[in-house]
């Protein structure tokens, strides 16, 4: 076993890890932020998507250890400190971009990055970046409409309803 | 103008907050201290008999607890099943013993052997690799024909042969539809796959057995859409743990559609090992071991012939089914193909003849059940595939033969023992016109062409059947369980109510959409209610979610548990006025008595109940709270009409869906936007199945597509916005609020939208193509267009 000692939502934060202790266990089970999610063990699902100094990454892809010293970014650290949701997570509930929530924090990580490289994405771009998250209760609509009204853009003329 | 609240409102979800902030509370969020870790080593030959374990090394691994295998599980019960068919001779399906863990002999790949206990998950893992395992291959049973030849390899040896059942319905109209099809005008006959598919909510399973030594209690924490009947079932037969020691808890649960319905070993093993070693148990699956033990849903094979007149009325309809059922029955597998299916076959239309041939085959692959739709997508499938073909051998337009022969008159007895209550099946096509804007498909499909890509245009229409019941009569069609809903509602001093419903959500928003119907009623905020479900220990015995139930089913015991809870307020209320019950009103959260000033507020009346000072004991007990079951008189009744374009490359063969709409009929609608995401995620799957999805085992029955590399699951990329419109509303006749249910209509109805569609675009090239099965890959269109 090794001392992690990283920066998770500002915080500093240190647990144990074996060497083979992927980030995503490491923030789950060491951390207890259960807010990452694992749903495949291929790399392919995208529920585990956190930030690594800036940069989205399958938490489910990086060892812990590989981790050591860096500012990580989370699903729970999204929010402001009163609960107040941000820009993207307010948008998924105001677009019902959710339904059992599984997929969602990878989702809203995912999103954050994409809108940050391309603050106003067109929809195939915002298809086309989400390739590598899967959701099976949405059918991605609402999701590739929140991600672009979160990005400023008017859904209002999107497809009905 | 929008309501702002209430039924008919779309108010944000309250489940979201915690979703989209990383504090839900799913199954593998839950550690217990002290608990330790099961990994199941898994069969990875379809067809074996065990020869020797030899768990001694595995055992003296780090960490290793204790290791489990068959011999621990003699004389435990087996994994029950809750649907028994009568087939057509009148004699019962052959139903096999399910053990906890294989018994001398393995049946499909993913089928446990042992369990390995472990203080942590890895070391459970790595001490499984040390058990020496002796299997002796034996022939594996794949296709299902083959599996019925005389001389193949039995599934199960003390079976007479891999036929579950041979159903019949409606046996006795099989002669006059002989005879139909002999005086036919023409006959149309399709024979298709229903692709095999693996269900893939997001959330893999999980369960964590726990239990207490000290009162003796045993709690399961699992990923369930049905708390309630995972505890009957394993407690009553499998576990013999009555329903006061066993408490079983689906909390925030991942997405379900249908696979989550089932009772499955790892529940009972890890409830079994927590009582045995006396600490919390916890299994975990990964995707990899999901894909080889969640059970499978579709894989029929299907023959179906349409009958039709001189002036292409429907005469008579008769189908010939092979339906999977994998190595073992899982908790409501013979229904599927069966009572979810044949009562389905009428669809739409007036065909007064229908016979429906089911051969269930056990086969060595992983158990087959209800998949969003379950059954009917099937029989949508078949019906509206045939139905357009018939169109194209006829010359006629598919909307105008479907128009031509759709029912027209409600309640509308079908000849497959179901009756209709309401439905409007022009208004809905008239609407998906509309949307879809038909009219302007020639101009696109030009446009597409300009483009170098082929675009087809396929409709259909379909029926779903939600909220199966009543009970009475499911008891006579086989099911071993009665399909009412429950719902307690309990009134606190100050006015608040919590809702405990046997319904689960899991996706479904009920936390949200249930608050909407009770404060209507009542006359108060939404945010007074709060809904809980998912935990045995504080809701009523309930059937769960599934089949599209939760509202029609469900919502309905919540409404007569609430009309109780005001007709009680209204005694309160009359003895506060000193007015008679008779002249009590409740509107907008308060009671008044008719034609005159007087009222007092919901909350005066709720503290009334629980400080009886100025209250009728002598005629009422203090207290608000009321229970209901509500047992439903019927199905309900959705359907709709769907649209889909397809752009075909034609150099790869790759399908593009262009445009997809959907006008549907769900009846009264409580609340629009979340309907719309239950439609969006159902033709979302639909599509999968139609373009991607495929279950596909080799012929030593080897499941090839066992992971997100090789199962194609739909991605962002890969569909479109949808043009959905529920404003065609036939309310149901039979339940309080009207509503029929929509959580599976987008998959029902979508994937014959987007066959029929590609085989638009085929014939426009000017193939002789008639069908192409699921999923339509380039490879296979691209197939077919060199035909």
């Amino acid at each position: 076993m090794t001392k992690v000692t990283m920066t998770v939502n500002g915080k500093a934060a240190s647990g144990e890890a074996e060497g083979r202790t992927l980030l995503s266990s490491f923030l789950r089970e060491e951390l207890g932020l259960t807010g990452t999610h694992v749903g495949c063990d291929t790399s392919q699902c995208g529920a585990c998507v956190v930030h690594v100094d800036g940069v989205a990454v399958k938490s489910c892809t990086m060892l812990a250890v590989e981790a050591e010293g860096a500012e990580v970014a989370t699903i729970e650290g999204q929010a402001a400190a009163d609960g107040t949701l941000n820009t993207i997570q307010q948008a998924f509930q105001d677009h019902h971009g959710l339904q059992c929530g599984f997929c969602t924090p990878g989702m809203v990580m995912s999103a954050a990055a994409l809108l940050k490289d391309n603050p106003k994405p067109s929809e195939q771009e915002v298809r086309d970046y989400l390739e590598g998250n899967l959701c099976r209760c949405t059918g991605y609509h609402n999701i590739v409409k929140a991600i672009m009204a979160a990005s400023g853009q008017d859904v209002s003329a999107i497809a009905a309803e | 103008m929008p309501k702002d609240s209430g039924i008919g409102a779309s108010p944000k979800r309250r489940e979201d907050n915690r979703f989209l902030t990383g504090t839900g509370n799913y199954t593998d969020d839950i550690n217990l201290r002290g608990q330790a870790y099961v990994h199941f080593l898994r069969s990875d030959m379809a067809h074996g008999r065990i020869t020797s374990i030899d768990t001694s090394a595995a055992a003296a691994m780090p960490g290793v607890v204790q290791i489990f295998t068959g011999a621990d599980f003699e004389g435990v019960g087996g994994i029950p099943c809750g649907w028994q068919i009568t087939d057509k001779h009148g004699e019962v399906m052959q139903e096999p013993a399910h053990p906890v863990l294989a018994q001398g002999k393995v049946r499909y790949v993913g089928d446990a052997i042992a369990a390995v206990v472990a203080e942590t998950a890895e070391q459970a893992r790595d001490a499984a690799e040390a058990i020496e395992l002796d299997l002796e291959e034996l022939p594996a049973v794949v296709d299902m024909k083959a599996a019925l030849q005389e001389g193949s390899a039995k599934v199960h040896d003390d079976l007479t042969s891999n036929l579950c059942y041979d159903w019949g319905f409606v046996e006795e109209n099989k002669p006059a539809v002989e005879e139909a099809f002999a005086k036919a005008a023409h006959v149309t006959t399709l024979e298709l796959v229903n692709n095999r598919l693996i269900a893939n909510p997001m959330e893999p399973r999980v369960a964590v057995g726990d239990f207490n030594r000290a009162t003796g209690d045993s709690t399961l924490y699992t990923t369930s859409q049905n708390p309630h009947v995972i505890r009957l079932l394993m407690g009553a037969f499998v576990l013999g743990i009555p329903e006061h020691k066993l408490r079983v808890i689906a909390p925030d649960v991942g997405g379900g559609f249908g696979t989550k319905i089932f009772h499955y070993a790892e529940e009972a093993f890890c409830t079994f090992a927590a009582k045995a070693l006396n600490r919390a148990v916890k299994w975990t699956s990964s995707r990899s071991e999901a894909f080889i033990t969640d059970a499978h849903g579709r894989d029929h094979v299907t023959t179906i012939q349409l009958a039709l007149d001189g002036d292409n009325n429907f005469t008579a309809l008769r189908t010939d089914t092979h339906a999977n059922m994998g190595a073992y029955l899982s908790t409501f597998a013979p229904s599927v193909p069966t009572w979810l299916h044949g009562t389905l076959m009428a669809g739409n239309y007036k065909t007064p003849l229908i016979y429906v041939n089911v051969k269930a085959v056990f086969t060595n692959t992983v158990p087959v059940d209800a998949y969003r739709g379950a059954g009917r997508p099937e029989a949508t499938f078949q019906l509206e595939r045939v139905i357009d073909k018939a169109a194209r051998e006829l010359g006629v337009d598919p909307i105008a033969l479907r128009r031509q022969n759709f029912i027209t008159e409600f309640p509308y007895a079908t000849p497959v023992a179901v009756e209709y209550d309401t439905g409007d099946y022009h208004a809905t096509m008239d609407k998906l016109e509309e949307i879809a804007d038909l009219k302007g498909f020639a101009a696109r499909r030009a446009a597409s062409e300009a483009e170098g890509k082929v675009r087809g245009l396929g409709v259909n229409c379909y029926i779903e059947a939600c909220g199966i019941a009543p009970s009475n009569l499911v008891g006579q069609l086989g099911a071993r369980a009665g399909l009412y809903e429950s719902a307690t509602v309990r009134v606190n001093a100050t006015g608040g109510l919590v809702v405990m419903t046997g319904s689960h959500s899991h996706g479904q928003g009920h936390e949200t959409s249930f608050p909407q119907v009770i404060a209507e009623m009542i006359g108060i905020d939404e945010s007074m209610v709060e809904i809980v479900h998912g935990d045995t220990a504080n809701t009523p015995m309930g059937m769960g979610t599934y089949g599209s139930r939760s509202l029609a089913v469900g919502g309905s015991a919540m409404v007569r548990a609430t009309e109780k809870i005001i007709a009680k307020a209204k005694k309160i209320a009359a003895h506060l006025m000193e007015a008679a019950e008779a002249d009590i009103e409740l509107k907008d959260g308060a009671f008044s008595v008719a034609g005159t000033d007087k009222s007092v507020a919901w909350g005066d009346v709720t503290l009334a109940a629980y400080v009886p000072h100025n209250y009728p004991l002598e005629d009422i007990e203090p207290g608000l709270e009321e229970t209901a079951f509500y047992d439903p008189a019927n199905f309900t009744y959705p359907s709709g009409a769907y649209a889909c374009e397809v752009e075909l490359d034609p150099d790869t063969g790759k399908v593009s869906i262009a445009r997809f709409a959907a006008a549907d009929d769900f009846g009264n609608i409580v609340n629009p936007m979340i309907v719309d995401g239950q439609v969006h995620g159902g033709i979302g799957q639909g599509i999968g199945q139609a373009l991607l999805e495929a279950a596909v085992y080799d012929d030593d029955g080897q499941l090839l597509s066992a992971s997100y590399m090789d199962y194609a699951m739909p991605r962002a990329d890969d569909l479109p916005f949808y043009q959905v419109d529920h404003s065609c509303q036939t309310p149901c006749t039979h339940n309080p609020l009207g509503v029929k249910g929509c959580g599976e209509a987008g998959a029902i109805g979508s994937p014959p939208a987007v066959v029929n569609a590609v085989v638009d675009a085929l014939q426009s090239m000017g193939r002789e193509v008639t069908h192409v099965d699921m999923p339509l890959s380039p490879s296979r269109v691209w197939q077919a267009m060199q035909g």
